[in-house]
């Protein structure tokens, strides 16, 4: 007798637990040939909310670990995508009709983008912080540190690539974020989260729901505890309405010049996104061992 | 004994003020066609001169001009070159530092001992600093040849007036924009004899663009079609605004908005620098600072007896006439600004807080306040949450440090916060843990072209001052595009896919 396969529940991802939304509602997410796929979750507002008080707690976490802990975290998400790639291969064929060719150069690129972000970690102070010349007796420099917890609208297409193109530089900043995966592709974004959740990442840090972006992402540029947004995945008309809805608490907002090349090299747009640059000033002067004025 | 200090007044004839100035568009002083708007003596209350103001036709011929001179002429001329005309503004705003500092105090407000002291020279300081910069653009880690945006509309507050003109103007030059810039409508004077110092400096015409008036102007400016950056400095809502109406152009901003800064006091700080410090930090330039540490908070196990050594000693301030040499706190910008800080002083005794005030005489004639304290306050307070924008400083306590960052950090603003403590790891610590752009440890309000400064959440974001700064005046954008001429769309870029369907369980 054949085995008759077991197929997999698609929920969300909050919190490090992968909860059906609240609303008990799915959507049926389908192949390139319009067949049935697999039942997703279809986020509500309050799965939101659940997401964004997740982001703030994993923030907590994340935001104070060492910049090499967190390159070695990254690191990690690549190791376990390396182990799927099989799955992940398979999935986007299924998920988008791609060739094997260009499922596995999808897949690939994932990882190494993973590996590079990995490696920024403890180099980012270096690169976008100085220390301050400043004519007076104070030592005084300048780094980089994260934004807090930042909204992440998920670019279609090209469903694993472009989600870890997006929380990549995000996290690797020191972010939290809470994702809404890009409508058509919940099933490549849900099994992404399970290679977060066997990664080491702090619960919290990735949260990522599934459901209709146009519904739910309205409500994450309202939010007043999250301190920015990423709307690569919105169209023309909704960023105008998510940017005047993020204005009110005065968020961050990195929307891409053009559909982004995922494919091509990484600049630093992203990474420089989602940090604040803050300065910090201290005295040197007391006995003149700084060579100054004794004051 | 009876000490008194004889008057030590400043010239105010050094400042050869005219009776009219005019918007600089073009490279021309010329009649604006807005209505003209008088400018008062905040220091005396009576009218200092007429400003001639711009309407929208003056605004779009100002953005035409700096369309073109960044066209023809800055963004093509060598980085060398352009540092050197603002090396020569560095040099001739140093020559004529007396007589801005005179303007500036006398337009504003201030103390002269501020405006001579600081405003002037850190305004030559930062045109100085950021000329250089213009020729060592591919050194900023932005790639080898960093683009500048085209035109910058900016905005910028009464608070420092000439001060906030070169933190504007440097780096865009530097950075190869042109601009068109609104100065605040109770200060117009000072950023009008800076115009003076471009046009002898023989600046390109059009590079700068000086367009006069109130809100409606600035609104206009950074609403136009031609501006590809705009930079703000003022409240926090208006920023939001800006915010707002720029949603969809893809237009760069910059805001520095406002701020509720927290100037936390340990048991084991030297209590005399910190009472220093906490009254430089409300009460310079009269608390109008963005950055002003206006919620002190204090140890509680020394928090009677430092208040009281905080009060004796704001006691000994001198308040009154700006253009006085000895003055240590002078004229409120204008009444409507009085009015504001008396209006959330008022709420603050109304929610039950101790307000004290120092017993120094003030004017008869012109803005004043005495500088203020309010004891006895909570954190939900109004005087705890809002920006007073004067010099009223709300006094909380705290226990442990924990206690301190959870206190600094409620509040939806995060331009800066002070912290006084002996112990370094402590400094070191609280300077990681608050929430703010700025964060100064057993000092407060300094300011250097080579630090960047700007805000965390509500008090807004991009940096002004050192690399970071620099970065708000190029094209950082180094994303790669996919062409747009494969037929994709930002939500289908691979073509067309069979619709999901919703279904409701």
């Amino acid at each position: 007798m054949s085995h008759v396969a077991v197929s997999k529940t698609y929920k969300l991802f909050i919190g490090g637990a992968f909860p059906r939304s609240e609303s008990g509602r799915t959507y049926q997410a389908r192949d390139n040939k319009g067949d049935f796929l697999a039942n997703a979750a279809l986020a509500s507002r309050k799965d939101l909310r659940d997401a964004v008080v997740a982001a703030r707690k994993g923030y907590t976490a994340w935001s104070k670990a060492t910049a090499y802990n967190r390159g070695q975290v990254i690191y990690r998400i690549a190791e376990m995508l390396e182990g799927r790639r099989t799955e992940f291969v398979e999935l986007i064929m299924i998920s988008t009709g791609a060739s094997a060719k260009v499922a596995t150069a999808e897949v690939d690129a994932a990882i190494d983008r993973l590996v590079h972000c990995a490696g920024w970690t403890d180099k980012l102070a270096a690169v976008l912080g100085s220390a301050n010349p400043v004519s007076s007796p104070h030592f005084s420099y300048s780094a980089p540190e994260p934004t807090g917890v930042v909204g992440i609208l998920a670019p279609p297409g090209s469903p694993l690539l472009g989600l870890v193109s997006v929380l990549a530089p995000v996290i690797t900043g020191g972010n939290a974020c809470v994702v809404i995966a890009a409508e058509q592709d919940p099933c490549v974004a849900v099994t992404f989260a399970e290679v977060v959740a066997t990664s080491d990442v702090p619960a919290g840090v990735i949260n990522i729901l599934t459901g209709r972006t146009a519904e739910v992402a309205p409500h994450l540029a309202a939010h007043a505890d999250v301190n920015a947004l990423d709307l690569t995945g919105a169209d023309a008309e909704l960023r105008k309405s998510l940017e005047q809805a993020a204005a009110e608490t005065v968020k961050r907002v990195y929307v891409p010049k053009g559909v982004p090349d995922f494919a091509a090299a990484p600049g630093t747009a992203r990474l420089r996104a989602f940090v604040e640059i803050k300065t910090v000033w201290h005295p040197t002067g007391a006995l003149s061992l700084s060579g100054g004025t004794s004051y | 004994m009876e000490w008194e200090y004889s008057p030590a007044p400043e010239s105010s004839a050094i400042a050869d003020i005219k009776d009219r100035y005019l918007p600089f568009i073009d490279g021309m002083f010329k009649e604006g066609s807005g209505e003209d708007r008088d400018t008062v003596n905040p220091g005396t209350g009576e009218r200092l001169s007429t400003v001639s103001t711009v309407n929208e036709a003056d605004i779009d011929r100002a953005v035409k001009a700096a369309r073109r001179a960044y066209e023809d002429v800055w963004s093509p001329m060598p980085g060398a070159q352009r540092g050197k005309y603002l090396f020569r503004i560095a040099r001739s705003i140093a020559e004529r530092s007396r007589e801005l500092a005179v303007v500036e105090t006398l337009d504003n407000g201030k103390p002269i001992k501020e405006t001579r002291d600081f405003d002037v020279p850190a305004a030559a300081q930062h045109f100085f600093y950021h000329a250089g910069w213009a020729d060592k653009l591919q050194h900023l880690g932005l790639g080898p040849a960093p683009q500048p945006l085209g035109v910058a509309g900016q905005v910028i507050p009464w608070n420092f007036p000439l001060l906030m003109a070169a933190w504007k103007i440097a780096p865009a030059l530097a950075a190869g924009n042109t601009v068109v810039i609104k100065p605040a409508e109770t200060t117009p004077l000072s950023i009008l004899v800076l115009a003076e110092i471009i046009a002898d400096a023989e600046l390109p015409p059009g590079v700068v663009n000086i367009v006069t008036g109130a809100g409606d102007v600035g609104s206009t400016l950074v609403n136009h079609p031609g501006i590809d950056k705009v930079a703000f400095t003022g409240s926090t809502a208006v920023g939001r605004r800006i915010q707002r109406e720029l949603a969809g152009t893809g237009r760069k901003i910059t805001l520095e908005l406002g701020g509720k800064g927290a100037n936390i006091v340990f048991e084991d700080a030297a209590q005399d620098q910190a009472v220093e410090g906490i009254i430089n930090g409300i009460f310079f330039n009269q608390g109008q600072v963005c950055c002003a540490g206006s919620r002190l908070l204090v140890q509680e196990s020394i928090a009677d007896e430092f208040v009281e050594r905080l009060k004796q000693r704001v006691e000994t301030l001198r308040v009154g006439d700006p253009m006085d040499k000895n003055t240590d706190v002078g004229a409120i910008n204008s009444e409507a600004q009085l009015g504001r800080i008396t209006s959330l002083m008022n709420a603050g005794i109304a929610e039950g807080a101790e307000l004290w005030s120092s017993s120094c005489p003030l004017p008869k004639n012109g803005f004043y306040l005495s500088p203020s304290i309010f004891t006895n306050a909570t954190p939900s307070m109004r005087i705890a949450r809002e920006e007073i924008f004067g010099p009223v400083l709300t006094t909380m306590t705290f226990r442990t440090p924990d206690e301190a960052v959870t206190k600094a950090n409620n509040s939806p603003y995060g331009l800066s916060a002070g912290v006084w403590t002996e112990k370094g790891s402590r400094a070191m610590g609280m300077a990681a843990a608050l929430q703010s752009g700025v964060i100064w440890d057993n000092t407060f309000n300094r300011f250097d072209p080579a630090a960047s400064f700007g805000g965390y959440k509500e008090s807004g974001f991009g940096r002004e001052g050192g690399p970071s700064g620099l970065a708000a005046y190029l094209n950082t954008d180094d994303e790669a595009v996919l062409a747009p001429a494969r037929g994709a769309t930002p939500l289908n870029p691979r073509g067309a896919r069979s619709d999901t369907r919703e279904r409701a369980r």
